[in-house]
């Protein structure tokens, strides 16, 4: 058996094998479910988006029901209470993922985005069915928003 | 006494590098005969980013009154004011001595600019499309605000350091030199002259010269957190009409959105024609693919 495989050196890289198996999952439940459920939720969004985009992009006939649906469940997802979501230690520097130190180093202007976006995907939902050019107006706003907070407060991707 | 004969070969021959890579301004008469148009200058000006970097921090209009912090391994460099301010900005340059700065990094008294300013992108550009930029920039807000130094050390702060640089990294010449159609030609000039998109696009060597063998292949982030992606076709995937869409709405095919710095290039770029937005997309689907 060659000298470098004593039982101290392999108790060493089981430790340090150990080690980084900690590391990757260090996340305390709150921080990982918080993630988890930030995730489900974007995808949520982008999902509703999906048909309201087509239209305003002209690559779909408009449809006032399907934009109806769509633009309430976007309002839905916007007003629904996210106390439990931005919860501390689930930065990119704690947690990995793409939420910047800036959430919480700047709560007021952080909080103002998700306010903005409420306020634009409710007059959506409100417009949505009211024909293509009302539907487009209101679509402006929710993609602004969502570039908005985007470029403030989430980081690259890893 | 052979040693003294060495030191002086030494001293000649950094003498030499020294005015090899002397700073070489543009020529007097290098924008004879073109007439800036503000107009036309507009376009190039969003198309080339300018307001991106040289707005104040965290501004999203008025002046070009500089101040953005850019972190690199080489220190952090400040834009400056670039307004039309006739003492604390540009006002009281010639246009050759702006054109200078622009397209070979050369200030109006004589010294190397650095890299961070993508002169060795801008010196592709057509000096007439310089001359509109430049008629634009007069007219635009002024602003007093002071230049802040650059916070760059020992060696990288002797700035006849950077002709070394300039001759090693910032040579003239296209990266992809076949453009098959004029739509890529067109997709090209804007990529790689004004846009700059290589600037943070394409990872650097030690020394800060961009890596050409991986243009567009994606580089780590300058602020140390994750990576700019790779936009040629080995790590995009959409289509040319989707890079198109994106580069005006913001929007991904998934309808996600951009975030970061690119929600200030697709403010610039949703300023530009549809035909040119498809150029880019064009030219984006004719770089050679570099592997994920």
């Amino acid at each position: 058996m060659p000298s470098f495989l004593n039982s101290r050196t392999i108790a060493l890289v089981c430790v340090t094998l150990a080690g980084s198996a900690f590391a990757a999952s260090h996340l305390s439940p709150e921080v990982s479910g918080a993630i988890n459920a930030r995730k489900a939720h974007m995808g949520l969004y982008g999902h509703n988006l999906g048909p309201l985009g087509a239209m305003a992009q002209d690559k779909m006939p408009y449809d006032a029901a399907v934009a109806s649906a769509a633009a309430a469940n976007l309002a839905a997802l916007a007003n629904m209470d996210q106390s439990t979501y931005w919860v501390e230690g689930s930065d990119i520097a704690a947690a990995g993922g793409r939420a910047k130190a800036e959430i919480w180093s700047d709560r007021a202007g952080f909080d103002a985005e998700i306010e903005k976006l409420a306020a634009a995907a409710t007059n959506l939902a409100a417009v949505a069915g009211d024909g293509l050019d009302a539907m487009k107006a209101g679509f402006g706003p929710v993609g602004a928003s969502c570039g908005s907070c985007h470029k403030a407060y989430r980081g690259p991707r890893p | 006494m052979r040693w003294r004969r060495w030191i002086l070969y030494a001293l000649l021959l950094i003498v030499a590098g020294l005015w090899w890579t002397r700073p070489v301004a543009l020529p007097d008469d290098a924008l004879a005969g073109l007439t800036g148009d503000a107009e036309a200058g507009a376009v190039i000006y969003a198309a080339s980013g300018c307001g991106s970097c040289h707005r104040a921090p965290e501004a999203t209009d008025g002046p070009l009154a500089g101040g953005r912090a850019f972190p690199s391994p080489f220190g952090t460099f400040y834009a400056p004011n670039i307004s039309p301010h006739p003492t604390a900005g540009v006002g009281g340059w010639t246009d050759v001595e702006i054109a200078s700065a622009v397209m070979r990094g050369v200030s109006p008294g004589g010294a190397h600019y650095y890299p961070a300013f993508p002169y060795d992108s801008y010196q592709q550009a057509e000096a007439g499309d310089i001359a509109h930029l430049i008629a634009y920039l007069r007219t635009l807000p002024e602003s007093d605000a002071a230049n802040r130094p650059h916070d760059v050390g020992f060696p990288f702060n002797i700035r006849a350091s950077l002709g070394g640089w300039k001759l090693l990294f910032a040579r003239p010449g296209w990266v992809l030199t076949e453009a098959p159609t004029p739509e890529i030609e067109r997709g090209r000039y804007l990529v790689e002259a004004l846009g700059h998109c290589g600037a943070c696009h394409t990872s650097r060597n030690a020394l800060g010269g961009p890596q050409t063998a991986q243009w567009l292949g994606g580089a780590p982030d300058p602020s140390g957190e994750g990576r700019v992606p790779n936009i040629t076709p080995g790590g995009l995937d959409w289509s040319a009409g989707e890079i198109a869409e994106y580069l005006k709405s913001g929007f991904t095919p998934e309808f996600d959105t951009a975030g970061g710095e690119m929600v200030d290039v697709v403010e610039n770029t949703a300023q530009l024609t549809d035909a040119d937005r498809a150029a880019i997309a064009a030219y984006l689907k004719a770089v050679p693919a570099v592997a994920p």
